[in-house]
């Protein structure tokens, strides 16, 4: 029962995949953050008929299919504008854009969520803008956040098992690889599953601990 | 700069065939969030059950819902049932990864809204007589379905983002599927799927406008 056709070079293929994904979600997270906190910000700080422009592009970002997302841009960069960038480049983009409309909404959910008192106590002390935002908003709305941004960075890890639309070979499309060619797919899927299942299963746990401390004080 | 030149008539000449798969799409969405509330609400009340088999097979469904890749769930229920000897149908397949998929994150949404709701209130609907499982469905549900109503917005929104993924099954019959299609036929890979683009924005567009307005007046009190 126990028998497949499963070799040490498969394996090895299937954690370049699994590698390929853990990049492109770090890279995604790591710059749609920053995007993220700058949209939020300037969402909140501009008030929202001012940034309806940015709303509506982020907004764009969080109602069409990421697949759709992936193809639209790639087939804008390589046909029309006639520019040639590897598929992973165009992954990166597209996920980090993407990454960085949800946070944007997350960041400005928690500044939001700071009491307008005391940002305005913070200021009659004489705390500058800059101030105000680093030492008074930023901790508190970090509490706010972190819970939802976890969820985020997860939800863009399984999200990225799309990038393979733009040959990029990530975890789940090696695995359809080796599929077509050892025709075990239960066995397989199981594998990779397995390995999304044992990364995302404790962060969102320590997420949902996080979400539970934090909550009642 | 441009050396590329938009056929945007190609696109608009097929829109007739793209509309119907939206039909396609939306009714996946559909059909999978209806399922997949009712199975939510069953998991829900097999976590409340105290029975430990029963909140374990909740408990498992939850997790690997909402840990791994909706793709993945999706794969499974095609090349995974595949491998059993059950093959399903693209469409069947699709049904099934976004269901299974629905159910567990509004399952996880309906223990958050159980939460909101006093303890006490089920305890004084048995003491006026009522059985457990109508206290629930009397009191609980109609309460829960309230509190939980944006998060099933939301996940009916992602039912329909998801109906994209029904391409790497095969299924050629939905909104993307049908885009595939015409692209092999006409290369205007970008006017048709921009085009797609738009008919899935206004799709979840209407959806959410139309939720404000039932939540709207359903919630009037």
């Amino acid at each position: 029962m126990f028998e497949t056709a499963l070799t040490s070079s498969d394996l090895l293929f299937l954690a370049q995949g699994a590698g390929m994904t853990l990049i492109v979600t770090a890279i995604a997270v790591i710059l749609g953050t920053i995007l993220g906190v700058v949209f939020g910000i300037f969402r909140f700080q501009v008030g929202p008929w001012w940034a309806a422009p940015v709303t509506f592009v982020l907004d764009i970002f969080r109602s069409i299919p990421l697949l759709i997302q992936l193809v639209l841009v790639n087939a804008f960069l390589g046909m029309v504008l006639r520019i040639s960038l590897s598929g992973f480049t165009v992954a990166c983009m597209v996920l980090t854009l993407y990454t960085s409309a949800y946070c944007a909404e997350i960041v400005r959910g928690a500044v939001e969520a700071v009491p307008n008192t005391t940002r305005r106590a913070a200021r009659s002390l004489g705390l500058t803008w800059r101030q105000d935002m680093s030492y008074i908003v930023l901790p508190l709305a970090t509490r706010v956040a972190l819970p939802s941004w976890i969820g985020l960075a997860l939800g863009v890890m399984k999200d990225s098992a799309l990038v393979y639309i733009v040959q990029v070979t990530e975890l789940l499309k090696s695995t359809q690889i080796l599929i077509t060619r050892l025709q075990e797919p239960l066995f397989l899927l199981l594998i990779c599953g397995a390995f999304y299942f044992i990364i995302s299963f404790p962060i969102a746990r320590f997420g949902g601990y996080l979400e539970k401390r934090w909550s009642n004080d | 700069m441009f050396s590329y030149t938009f056929q945007w008539k190609q696109a608009f000449a097929r829109l007739p065939v793209m509309l119907e798969g939206a039909v396609v799409t939306i009714e996946i969405a559909l059909l999978s969030m209806l399922i997949g509330i009712a199975l939510a609400v069953l998991l829900t009340g097999f976590r409340l059950s105290g029975n430990r088999v029963l909140s374990g097979i909740a408990a498992t469904w939850v997790e690997i819902a909402r840990n791994t890749p909706a793709l993945f769930q999706i794969y499974m229920a095609h090349f995974g049932l595949g491998s059993f000897g059950l093959h399903l149908s693209p469409y069947t397949s699709l049904l099934l990864g976004i269901t299974f998929n629905n159910a567990g994150y509004l399952a996880e949404n309906f223990r958050g809204a159980l939460k909101a709701i006093p303890d006490t209130q089920t305890r004084a609907a048995r003491s006026l007589g009522m059985t457990p499982v109508r206290a629930f469905g009397h009191v609980v549900l109609p309460q829960m379905l309230r509190i939980a109503f944006l998060p099933m917005t939301n996940q009916m929104v992602w039912a329909i983002l998801m109906t994209s993924l029904g391409i790497t099954v095969g299924m050629n019959t939905d909104l993307y599927g049908v885009t595939q299609d015409l692209n092999a036929l006409t290369f205007r890979t970008f006017e048709l799927f921009a085009l797609a683009a738009v008919i899935f924005y206004l799709i979840t567009k209407t959806v959410q406008i139309g939720a404000r307005l039932v939540a709207a007046r359903l919630f009037r009190y």
